[in-house]
């Protein structure tokens, strides 16, 4: 029997690997927009298990919200990403560092 | 529970509304407008906003007066009005103050007005959001032109950088607020903020209500740009240009401020015993961090950036007695900072000319012999923002001293006077390089035929100092708007 706690530990484990994704990775921007989506889809399981077991659906609701807000995010953070790559000719984390102090 | 569509619902959200068919009406112009006729697509956008401003207050005839519509998703309160109202002005300032600047840099094309416009639609409705989902919305549309705002300057790998930063860190703190929104929606069973608000008490598993605020919180500290979840906003404030800096600068502040009341007050309100004290500690930070990182820089921008983190601070002492008298001081706070920083901003874009920035300290060397007038308009600014009376921003930190003191906080606001004086410091600094350094070369400072942009940032630096002695009308106001 699968029970809200499963849904609430998967939830949790797909947002800490997002966010271990986003301070851990130092190679590739790229990367940084999968775990942001991948946090977003962390948020997306943690509300449609609770709408399901709470019997609401307004939570279903918000994630149809949340995935539109996803992809327009999505599209957003690509462009500034071709902008950088046009300017600098890399993608590397590292690399961004002009901006400090 | 739900009632069906009530075309009177409409007249709450009338002022969105017209926002939004004059952007998509500007939108549609702009298309067909030749490169040189960009002036037509400035003074709609303009106009736009005037009369959105004019709706906002013709809706609202009394600020204590509040009404929901389309149950419960959108609040018509005084505090969604003053808000707009300022949002609003703050908006029109930006626009007037980044056209010169992006017309000399070839960067004054339709999207940075559509953009703003599209921004200040987002503010707007997450000032009057009621439930999570507003708020997210609302959030978003202000985030995403924003990012996009800021990498408006195509061939800047600066302007790139400072995006990709902002873009990132923005779009991780809207992750961890809508973690902390899922877990409150699980505790209480709904996403409408009064009944989040009345089911505090009777939730079933109160551990994960605590859990979601730890979340919120970190994601609105993120959003306001609290130490230490600041890390982008130096960057940001930086990398972008100018004019994108005077905007993000300041209305954003007020859209946060009103993100936090609704989330924290009229969401998790029962909670204020568990959020007053983080917010105690997030406002040490940002002063301790705002005010000692400020001294060391050299670039302008970036010293204003650190000191807007040191505002915050300043604004979340008006937080943590979680009282009407302490968000009414936070909220006279928040207009009162975006005013001045304005200004300061506005100078650096005025003072700009085309492959010059004019954003190190440095450039403003001997301002007073080339140009007396707005060697003192910069000054009343700096003075304002270091709160040195009888400035409009002296009687804002007097207002949210006197709230964390009377919430019983005395130790903070020892904390903030200290972290206040020591920030005096590099305001001076400014004023000193403008009136006792002698510029390189002496000659007169070709300023921009921009006069719209002149007189209104004169009459911006003035009203510093009237608002110094006339604050009493503004604050009754914030007053009036929070029912006291």
């Amino acid at each position: 029997m699968i029970t809200l706690a499963h849904f609430l530990a998967l939830g949790a484990v797909l947002f800490c690997i997002a966010v271990a994704g986003i301070f851990i990775n130092r190679k590739n921007v790229i990367v940084l927009l999968m775990c942001l989506e991948l946090m977003l889809l962390a948020v997306n399981t943690n509300f449609v298990a609770f709408s399901r077991f709470l019997g609401d659906p307004s939570g279903q609701v918000f994630v149809f919200f949340i995935l539109t807000v996803a992809a327009a995010e999505a599209a957003i953070g690509l462009a500034i990403l071709v902008v950088l790559f046009r300017n600098r000719a890399t993608i590397d984390v590292t690399d961004i560092d002009k901006l400090k102090g | 529970m739900t009632t069906p569509f009530n075309p009177a619902d409409l007249l709450a959200i009338l002022p969105e509304l017209v926002l939004l068919g004059a952007t998509c009406a500007i939108l549609l112009i702009d298309l067909f407008l030749k490169p040189g006729q960009r002036d037509i697509t400035h003074w709609l956008s303009i106009a736009a906003l005037a009369m959105t401003a004019y709706f906002v207050w013709r809706g609202a005839p009394d600020l204590r007066q509040a009404t929901t519509a389309f149950n419960g998703m959108f609040l018509h309160d005084g505090i969604s009005v003053v808000l707009k109202q300022f949002v609003l002005l703050m908006s029109g300032l930006g626009l007037l103050y980044g056209r010169n600047y992006m017309r000399e840099r070839k960067l004054l094309i339709g999207e940075f007005y559509l953009l703003i416009l599209f921004a200040t639609l987002g503010m707007m409705l997450l000032v009057s959001a009621g439930s999570l989902i507003s708020a997210y919305l609302g959030l978003e549309l202000l985030a995403l032109s924003s990012y996009a705002l800021v990498a408006l300057n195509r061939d800047s790998a600066i302007s790139a950088e400072a995006a990709i930063k902002y873009f990132v860190l923005g779009a991780l703190a809207s992750g961890l607020l809508l973690y902390g929104m899922s877990m409150v929606y699980g505790a209480t069973g709904t996403l409408e903020l009064a009944r989040i608000s009345a089911s505090i008490g009777q939730v079933e598993h109160p551990g994960w209500l605590a859990f979601g605020l730890v979340f919120i919180v970190a994601g609105i500290a993120f959003k306001l740009g609290a130490a230490p979840f600041h890390m982008w906003l130096p960057d940001v404030y930086q990398g972008a240009p100018t004019s994108v800096t005077v905007f993000i600068g300041s209305a954003p502040k007020l859209a946060a401020f009103g993100l936090a009341y609704r989330l924290l007050e009229g969401g998790l309100g029962g909670l204020s015993g568990h959020w007053t004290l983080m917010l105690a500690i997030l406002s040490v930070f940002s002063l301790a961090i705002g005010n000692l990182f400020a001294i060391a820089q050299s670039n302008l921008k970036r010293m204003l950036a650190y000191s807007t983190i040191s505002h915050v601070g300043f604004l979340l002492l008006g937080f943590v007695g979680a009282m009407p008298a302490g968000y009414s001081a936070a909220m006279f706070y928040a207009i009162s900072y975006s005013l001045t920083a304005a200004v300061a901003f506005g100078m650096i874009a005025l003072l700009a000319r085309t492959g010059f920035e004019c954003e190190e300290i440095e450039d403003f060397k001997g301002l007073n012999q080339r140009s007396p007038w707005y060697a003192g308009i910069m000054a009343i600014a700096m003075f304002s923002l270091a709160g040195v009376p009888p400035l409009f921003g002296f009687f804002a930190k007097l207002l949210v001293l006197k709230a964390a003191i009377d919430a019983g906080f005395l130790w903070l606001a020892i904390v903030a006077i200290v972290f206040a004086i020591i920030g005096i410091y590099y305001y001076l600094r400014v004023v000193k390089v403008m009136y006792f350094d002698t510029a390189g070369d002496a000659t007169e400072l070709p300023l921009p035929a921009d006069l719209p942009m002149r007189w209104v940032i004169s009459l911006n630096g003035l009203a510093l100092i009237v608002l110094g002695f006339a604050w009493g009308p503004l604050f009754d106001w914030c007053n009036r708007a929070f029912g006291i």
